[in-house]
Order: C-alpha cells, then sequence, then structure tokens
C-alpha cells in the first residue's frame, strides 16, 4: 500500500503524525499501528468487531477512511479503561460472565458506551438490544452481555 | 441399589470451596481491556502475506494453470501448484477405525486435475504485502472445464451418478437392528410417518481463520494459529514429508471455533510457502474465505416411522437418514455415527431400525459442529414425537414421559447408561418456567414446543481417547499447569484452573495454565466432542491429587498425624480436627524440596475402551456417557409477514456438577442461540455446488435484536464422568432448541414445517396450504365425506 497522506491521529488521547494510504480504512491503520485490540471480522460492516469511538460514536473502523477522522478522538476499548483503572463496562463484563471468545467484546464495549454515553444511561434491555444490534456475538447468545451493559449503567448512574 | 444413584448420594456429600460457584474467568480481564492475543495478532519481521487461489466452479478440471506472470509480479516471494508438493493430500480420517472404506479420495491440499467444491484450493502466493498476494492470485491464468456434478444426496445414489467418492458414493453407512420391527409394527394401533430436512450451517465464529509459519534454527516449522486442535501438527507433518518432531503448532486464545477450526485450516499453506520461501508467512481469512473454506454443518434428511399403541407407547421406530458429506470423508463417518446412535431418541424403543449412510457430492465438505450429528436427530425425532402426540390426542410432555429413558435403562444401542438420566426433571422445570401462556392477539399467533434430547460426551470409545497434563507446585505455593487443551472461548483454561485450585486449596490466581502448545504441553487432543472438562479437567484433577497427596503425606509425618486427616487450604497446612496443627504452604513445600520429594506430576486420563459397534446389530457402548435435558419456547407467529419471533427460551440441563456456574450458564446461553438461527434463520445456500451467500449479510446469525433472554436451568445429579461428577456442557443447549422451536411453530400455525429453517416465506406458504387442505376439505366433505386430513 502506498502512504503518501500525512495526517495527524488522536488515538486513545494520544497525538501521532502517520504517513497513511488515501484508500487505508481506520481498521488497518489501528492494526497497522499495533492497536490489535481493534478486531477483524469481516471488513464489511457485518459484524461490528472493529468498532471504535469516533468522537464519542461507535463506528466501524472498517468502513471508515483514515484520513476522514484525522484530529478527531478516536478511542479502543483499552482507551475506555485498564486493569488498574477498569470501566464500569468491563468491570461488569467480568463479572458478569459477559465475554466468552472475547472477539466481540472489544466492539461490543464500544457500542454499549456509545450507547451510555450519548443515548440514555439508563437504558431497558430493548434499548441496550438495540444499541447492540451492529455488534454480532456469536458465543454469548448476549443474555450476560445485556446484563453487563445494564448493570455498568446503574453503577455509571449510582457514580454520577 | 443403582450404580447411579449410589454415586449421587456419595457425591452429594461433598461440598466444594470453589467448583460449582459463579466465578469471573480468569482469561476475562484480558479481553475485556484488550490485552489478549489471538493468533492474528502475532507478526514477525520480514514476514509475507499468503493468498489462496481457489476454484470458482464445484465440478471441473483443471485444463490450464499458469503460474509464471504471477511470479513476475515484483514483490511475489513464492506460487505454489499441486506440482511443487512432496505429497499431494492429507488424510481426513483415521483409516479402520469407522466405517470410511479404502479407495476414498483424501482431500488434495491443491487440486492438480480435478475439482471436487466451490472453493477447493489451487494455488497459493506468498509476498510482501497482501495487496500483492491477491493481485497475484489474480494474474494466475486458470481454464476450467465444467464437469457434471451431483449436487443431492439422492441424486448421488441413483444409478448413473457421477461417481464423486469411492465407487458409490456412500461415504459410510450403520445399521441398528433390534427387536422385531414387524410384530412392533403390527403391535401398534397408529403408525405415524415424517420427513425432516436441515440444513448445510455455518459455524461463523467472529475471528476468521489466521495464522503464522516460520523455521526456527533447528528447521522446526513453528505455526502459531487459531486452531482447536494443536495436534493437526502430524498432518501438517505428512504434508511436507517431514518428521512429526519437525513441526510445533501453537494455538492462542480462539475467536470461536464451534467444531469448525477442528480440522486443518491455513496450517498447510502456511507451513509450506514458509518452507518454499524461507521466510515467515501469515495468511488470514476474508470472511468470504472463511465461507468457501471450511467444513459445514451436514444436512440431513431423516425419516421416522413410528408405531404407538393408542396410549402413545411406541411400539416400534424404523428410521432413515441421509447426509451430505461433500466430496471428501473428513468427519463424515463420525457426525453419521452421533446421529444414529441418538436416532431414536432418549426413548425406549425395543423394536428398532436404523440404516443411516453419509453420501459424497459436489457441495461444500462438512464436518464438526456443535450437537454433531446428535443435534440434526434431534430436530427429526422430537418433531415427531410432537406429530405423533397430536394425531394420538396426548399431550406433548405426557406422550414423552410414557417413554422416556429412566437412569438405569439402555440406550438404542445396548448400552445400559450408569449416570442418572434426568429428562423428566429437566422437561418439567423448563414446562414450569415458561409460566402463563400468553395470548393470541390478530394476526399474532402464539405456541409452545418443547424438545428432550440425549448428547453424548467424549470421544467414540474404539478412538481410545487420552489427555495428558503436567503440573507442578512451585516453592512460592503457587502452581503451573502444562495441557495442550486449547481453550475456544468456552473457558476450558479457566475451569482447569478452578478444578487444580480446589483441589489444592489454592485461589484462581495461584494458578498457571499453559496450554495449546504441541511441543511444551502434553498432549491433550481437541477442543470438541464435549470433551474438555471431562478429559482435560479429568487429567489435572489425577495430577493435582497425585501432588496433593504427596504434600500430605509428608505434613502428616511432621504433624505425626494421619495423611487423610491432613487439609490444604489459603495457604496452610493443618490437621482437619486439629487446626491448631498447621503450617504454611510453603514451609511444606521446603521440607518436600529438602527431601527430594517430587513436586511435579503428568498424569494421563483414559476414557472407557471399547469395541466399534457390532456392524450387523449397531449394538454396543458407543460413547462414554451422555448429558440429557429439556428445552422450552414460547413464539408469536405474524401470520400476515410470517416472522416468528421467541419470546421465551428455556434450557434445562443436568450437568452432572458445574465447575464453573457462570461459564456453564454462557456456554448454554451462547449454544442456545445457535439452536435459533439453525431453527430460523440460518442457511447456506449452495446452487449448483456454488455457495450463494458467502457473507455474515446473507448468512443470519441471530443479533441481539433477534435473540431474546435465555434462561437457564442448572441441574446436577453429580453423576457423570468428569470430574466432581461432571457431565458435558457445552453443545447440549443447542441441540434440543430447534426441535422446540419448530415444535411451537406447528403449535402456533396448526401446521408443520418440515424443513430447516423456518424462514417467513415457509410460513407464508404453510399457511397457504393449510388454508388450500381445508377450503378443500371442505369442499369435499360436502360431497363424499372425506375426512380432514
Ligand atoms: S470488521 Fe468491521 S464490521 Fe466486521
Ligand atoms: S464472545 Fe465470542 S463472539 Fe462474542
Amino acid at each position: 500500500m502506498k502512504r503518501n497522506k500525512s495526517v495527524s491521529l488522536r488515538i486513545n488521547d494520544r497525538c501521532r503524525r502517520e504517513q497513511i494510504a488515501s484508500n487505508e480504512t481506520l481498521l488497518e491503520t489501528l492494526r497497522r499501528l499495533g492497536h490489535t485490540e481493534v478486531k477483524c471480522g469481516c471488513e464489511k460492516g457485518d459484524c461490528g468487531a472493529c468498532a471504535v469511538l469516533v468522537d464519542g460514536t461507535a463506528v466501524d473502523s472498517c468502513l471508515t477512511l483514515t484520513w476522514a477522522v484525522k484530529d478527531r478522538a478516536i478511542t479502543t476499548v483499552s482507551g475506555l479503561g485498564t486493569a488498574d483503572t477498569p470501566h464500569p463496562l468491563q468491570t461488569a463484563f467480568i463479572e458478569r460472565g459477559a465475554t466468552q471468545c472475547g472477539y466481540c467484546t472489544p466492539g461490543i464495549i464500544v457500542a454499549a458506551h456509545s450507547l451510555l454515553q450519548n443515548v440514555t444511561n439508563d437504558p431497558s434491555d430493548d434499548d441496550i438490544r438495540y444499541a447492540l444490534s451492529g455488534n454480532l456475538c456469536r458465543c454469548t447468545g448476549y443474555t450476560k452481555i445485556i446484563e453487563a451493559v445494564a448493570e455498568a449503567a446503574r453503577v455509571i448512574r449510582e457514580e454520577e | 441399589m443403582n450404580e447411579a444413584v449410589d454415586r449421587m448420594q456419595q457425591n452429594t456429600k461433598t461440598e466444594f470451596r470453589l467448583v460449582g460457584k459463579p466465578l469471573p474467568r480468569i482469561d476475562a480481564p484480558g479481553k475485556v481491556y484488550g490485552k489478549t492475543l489471538y493468533a492474528g495478532d502475532y507478526a514477525m519481521p520480514g514476514m509475507l502475506h499468503a493468498k489462496v487461489l481457489r476454484s470458482p466452479l464445484a465440478s471441473a478440471r483443471i485444463a490450464r494453470l499458469d503460474v509464471a506472470q504471477a511470479w513476475q509480479l515484483p514483490g511475489v516471494a513464492c506460487v505454489l501448484t499441486a506440482g511443487d508438493l512432496v505429497n499431494q493430500t492429507v488424510s481426513t480420517d483415521f483409516p479402520d477405525r469407522v466405517s470410511a472404506k479404502p479407495g476414498q479420495n483424501n482431500q488434495p491440499i491443491l487440486v492438480g486435475d480435478v475439482i471436487r467444491y466451490h472453493g477447493e484450493p489451487i494455488a497459493l502466493v506468498a509476498a510482501e504485502t497482501s495487496a500483492i498476494a491477491q493481485q497475484a492470485i489474480d494474474l494466475i491464468e486458470l481454464d476450467l472445464e465444467p464437469v457434471a456434478g451431483v449436487y443431492d444426496p439422492f441424486e448421488a445414489l441413483a444409478p448413473g451418478a457421477p461417481i464423486i467418492c469411492g465407487s458409490d458414493n456412500i461415504v459410510s453407512q450403520y445399521k441398528v437392528r433390534k427387536g422385531d420391527l414387524e410384530a412392533g409394527f403390527a403391535a401398534a394401533d397408529t403408525i405415524i410417518e415424517n420427513t425432516f430436512r436441515t440444513q448445510f450451517v455455518e459455524h461463523a465464529f467472529l475471528e476468521p481463520e489466521v495464522g503464522l509459519a516460520w523455521l526456527d534454527d533447528y528447521d522446526v516449522v513453528n505455526i502459531r494459529v487459531s486452531t482447536q486442535n494443536v495436534e493437526r501438527f502430524r498432518d501438517v507433518a505428512q504434508a511436507l514429508g517431514i518428521a512429526h518432531s519437525k513441526v510445533r503448532i501453537m494455538g492462542a486464545m480462539v475467536g470461536g471455533g464451534f467444531g469448525g477450526k477442528n480440522d486443518i485450516t491455513v496450517e498447510i499453506f502456511i507451513a509450506l510457502l514458509a518452507k518454499a520461501s524461507g521466510r515467515p508467512v501469515r495468511m488470514c481469512y476474508t470472511r468470504e474465505e472463511s465461507f468457501l473454506g471450511h467444513a459445514k454443518r451436514h444436512p440431513f434428511t431423516i425419516t421416522h416411522k413410528t408405531g404407538f399403541t393408542r396410549d402413545g407407547k411406541i411400539t416400534a421406530a424404523q428410521i432413515d437418514m441421509t447426509s451430505d458429506s461433500g466430496p471428501y470423508v473428513f468427519l463424515s463417518p463420525y457426525v453419521l455415527m452421533y446421529a444414529t446412535e441418538v436416532a431414536a431418541g432418549p426413548y425406549r424403543v425395543d423394536n428398532l431400525h436404523i440404516d443411516s449412510r453419509a453420501v459424497a457430492t459436489n457441495n461444500m465438505y462438512t464436518g464438526a459442529f456443535r450437537g454433531f450429528g446428535a443435534a440434526q436427530a434431534c430436530i427429526a425425532y422430537e418433531q415427531q414425537m410432537d406429530e405423533a402426540a397430536k394425531i394420538l390426542g396426548i399431550d406433548p410432555m405426557e406422550l414423552r414421559r410414557r417413554n422416556l429413558l429412566d437412569t438405569g435403562d439402555a440406550t438404542a444401542t445396548g448400552y445400559r447408561i450408569e449416570s442418572a438420566v434426568w429428562i423428566d426433571e429437566c422437561a418439567t422445570r423448563v414446562i414450569e418456567a415458561l409460566g402463563q401462556r400468553s395470548t393470541d392477539s390478530g394476526p399474532i399467533k402464539i405456541g409452545r414446543g418443547l424438545a428432550v434430547y440425549q448428547q453424548p460426551y467424549g470421544r467414540l470409545l474404539w478412538l481410545q481417547d487420552t489427555v495428558e497434563a503436567w503440573l507442578s507446585i512451585e516453592l512460592d505455593g503457587t502452581v503451573l499447569v502444562r495441557c495442550g487443551m486449547p481453550d475456544i472461548g468456552a473457558g476450558q483454561i479457566s475451569t482447569l484452573a478452578q478444578i487444580v485450585a480446589e483441589v489444592l486449596g489454592l485461589g484462581m490466581d495461584d494458578v498457571t495454565v499453559y496450554n495449546s502448545d504441541s511441543a511444551a504441553t502434553p498432549f491433550a487432543g481437541a477442543a470438541t466432542a464435549v470433551r474438555g472438562v471431562y478429559m482435560a479437567g479429568n487429567a489435572v484433577r489425577l495430577a493435582a491429587q497425585a501432588i496433593r497427596g504427596r504434600l500430605a503425606d509428608r505434613a502428616a509425618q511432621e504433624f505425626g498425624a494421619r495423611t487423610e486427616l491432613i487439609d490444604i487450604a489459603e495457604g496452610r497446612v493443618f490437621v482437619i480436627d486439629d487446626r491448631q496443627r498447621s503450617m504454611a504452604l510453603t514451609e511444606l513445600i521446603a521440607l518436600c524440596a529438602a527431601d527430594g520429594i517430587h513436586r511435579s506430576e503428568l498424569a494421563i486420563f483414559r476414557a472407557p475402551f471399547g469395541d466399534p459397534l457390532d456392524p450387523e446389530t449397531g449394538q454396543g457402548q458407543v460413547h462414554p456417557d451422555y448429558t440429557f435435558g429439556a428445552h422450552a419456547v414460547e413464539v408469536a407467529v405474524d401470520t400476515d409477514t410470517g416472522e416468528v419471533t421467541v419470546t421465551k427460551s428455556v434450557s434445562a440441563h443436568d450437568v452432572g456438577q458445574a465447575i464453573n456456574m457462570q461459564a456453564v450458564e454462557g456456554q448454554i446461553e451462547g449454544a442456545v442461540a445457535q439452536g435459533h438461527g439453525y431453527a430460523l434463520s440460518e442457511e447456506l445456500i449452495y446452487r449448483e455446488g456454488q455457495l450463494v451467500t458467502p457473507s455474515l449479510s446473507e448468512f443470519l446469525c441471530p443479533t441481539s435484536m433477534d435473540m431474546c433472554r435465555v434462561q437457564s436451568i442448572i441441574l446436577e445429579s453429580r453423576t457423570g464422568l468428569g470430574p466432581f461428577g461432571a457431565k458435558g456442557a457445552s453443545e447440549v443447549g443447542l441441540t434440543p432448541a430447534p426441535a422446540a422451536i419448530a415444535n411451537a411453530v406447528a403449535d402456533a400455525i396448526g401446521v408443520r414445517i418440515h424443513d430447516l429453517p423456518i424462514t417467513p416465506e415457509k410460513v407464508i406458504n404453510a399457511l397457504q396450504s393449510k388454508e388450500d387442505l381445508l377450503s378443500r376439505s371442505f369442499r369435499e366433505r360436502g360431497t363424499a365425506g372425506i375426512e380432514e386430513a
């Protein structure tokens, strides 16, 4: 791939300048830069495994061209929290058994974050199901994922 | 007294500290923080990227294959075709262990001549980038001459059909003969016959196949790959024509498998390219390639002819099963065996004939998928029971109850089950849990369905299954476990840690598990066949118990107490009835070290071994044991649009003993979701063998919007053969779900759709034909007085 554009990227609160190709997707860029927490499941927008936040809203990084999100805040699941500073969603996913193979998890946590942040922090089960409908999970049947998101929302409301 | 009941009573006395608790899995944090490395996350300096040229046709002959232009493309490091291979094929079966016959074709690694399915690999390219590799693939000149193929197993059996495999397209076949079928049917008041069909299904694990291969300085071919089975190193060695010991396969956390990563995927391709190019080679399938590149679930056509007395007792059953094997043997004989052994369901059938066969076609080849043949069998036997209940005018649960196997009964193959058979208990619980029935409103019709099942766990007895595990206790009291069992997302590693922690009185954090490495971890076979907890769990349990025994002996000597009175918990060793006499575990380990006491153990667990079934009668023991359970659903069918919505879904299983309650629930909920998809939306459509649905927007797995909450009910008889009385629980949630849904739809609309999946089109058509039938019988009754069908 010819990298012919220089853009500044803000990934998980760190700014960097990168050479990218004009047709490079954000998924390709992120993985090339070592963000292996962003997963690839289809490269077509069908699965949501590659979802990241752009200015707080979940997008499929496989359908996003990197140059189009230059200078905007890109957040992956690793940018939401770490073992030392876990996000309530991450804690709830661990405690509720909402991750099995874990391949969908980064995308699902990011999509759930987008819901809690932008739509409502008191979601009904249907709100959660709707918000996650672009993220396939083949392992869990979603039951524990929905529980975990609801639990995280409760924790977040209590913190506020 | 019955042995199972005996065992049950012994086991219920035991109290566990960790086992059975819903503990967070040890692999969960890495996954939610994005730290876990999957096979596709590994890279090496100087690595090449590889692509496969696949056949666009399902049945053809290669007239011309020219790779000259591909070689010339700058950035291309290596191009391989069949002519470059040392060995042309890999065996896709254990010869002589199943009914596969000599002369059947093994799968070519790369096709040089005859193409037998759509997507069959023809050439490999490794290049500096995957874009260049793809460009090179496009530059390969390929002329194909179409060859008449066969795309339906029944057509493949007809005289004059093209021969795809062996001499008659029959890949394998079995029969079961028990009792006196004729007498059984003669004793029946009603004979009911139905044919049910199931479709091709895709695993759709979220992580497509991926791997990285490189040669080390000892000329060992190292492969890091997403796999359920690191022991495929033998097949890779065979393909490369090198010693088994010169191939090492390492897994990683697997992004879903469900049986689809049990066979070889990219391993041989990247090994060949790494060897030929001398550089590391990575290959990652696109989603479309993943659809084209691995075995699918076998479609089955199953006919049941069942005799019943007026009061609902089964007097005889004749069952015929045909599965589509695709062009190669692979696991077809095994899947067929599982389907055959449970074909009659968990019912007492004294007069029984079963005939089953796997038939070769030019459709995609088929293999392992959660439920492994037992799922397809259940779809048929449980719909048949509901059809019978309707005709006999008996409540579906009551009809089942009158025929169900009970603890101590024999299976259809004449094996007396030693563990608990809690089907009635499970069925009663799921029906209860459905609660109040919802009411129809306008075009929305409510229906309810039940299904029970019998699912084997562990491998066929004549495959002599064993697992080894190694364990050592460190000077600081922490434990290292080595066991080859891959973790495919079901929590295999966490479960092993929990078992070890239980036995040694440690915390989960004290146990580190190394797994899935054919060179460094003792062989544990594949993470398939519901054998992870049963086999590997037992192996680590044995290893932990051996170490515990030696520690306890030394402590007993120190305290002057009997070994049985020594216990270990929370880092201390003590005498049970005199806790004053105690010491830190680390102190005891230091004593052992000073005495030269062995602090590690390599244990082997052997499943029961046995002979294949009698080929004439099909009688004998097939599997070590079975899991039993039930599923019930309520559905709402929109009779205007044909849409089926599952509104309640309850799944109950006797799992023997849950090791990690939360993980078991998770397995069941996920398997149930796959069962929902199987019943309602998932179908790979092949036209003349050509896959026309190669994406996740055409092959429809349930999304969060399609699924309702799944309620799982876990019963624990503690009578299984796994550690602490556990039975297999990873596949069972799927098995009864599709039949329960099909039964609920039939209940809602009053007519049965015999072919899965139950799509809106089929519902509308069924409603239409029911109306036609009603109005016809109305007319006819007016004139000739014919009874409504
Ligand atoms: S990889 Fe982006 S949606 Fe599937
Ligand atoms: S946990 Fe495996 S796909 Fe969701």
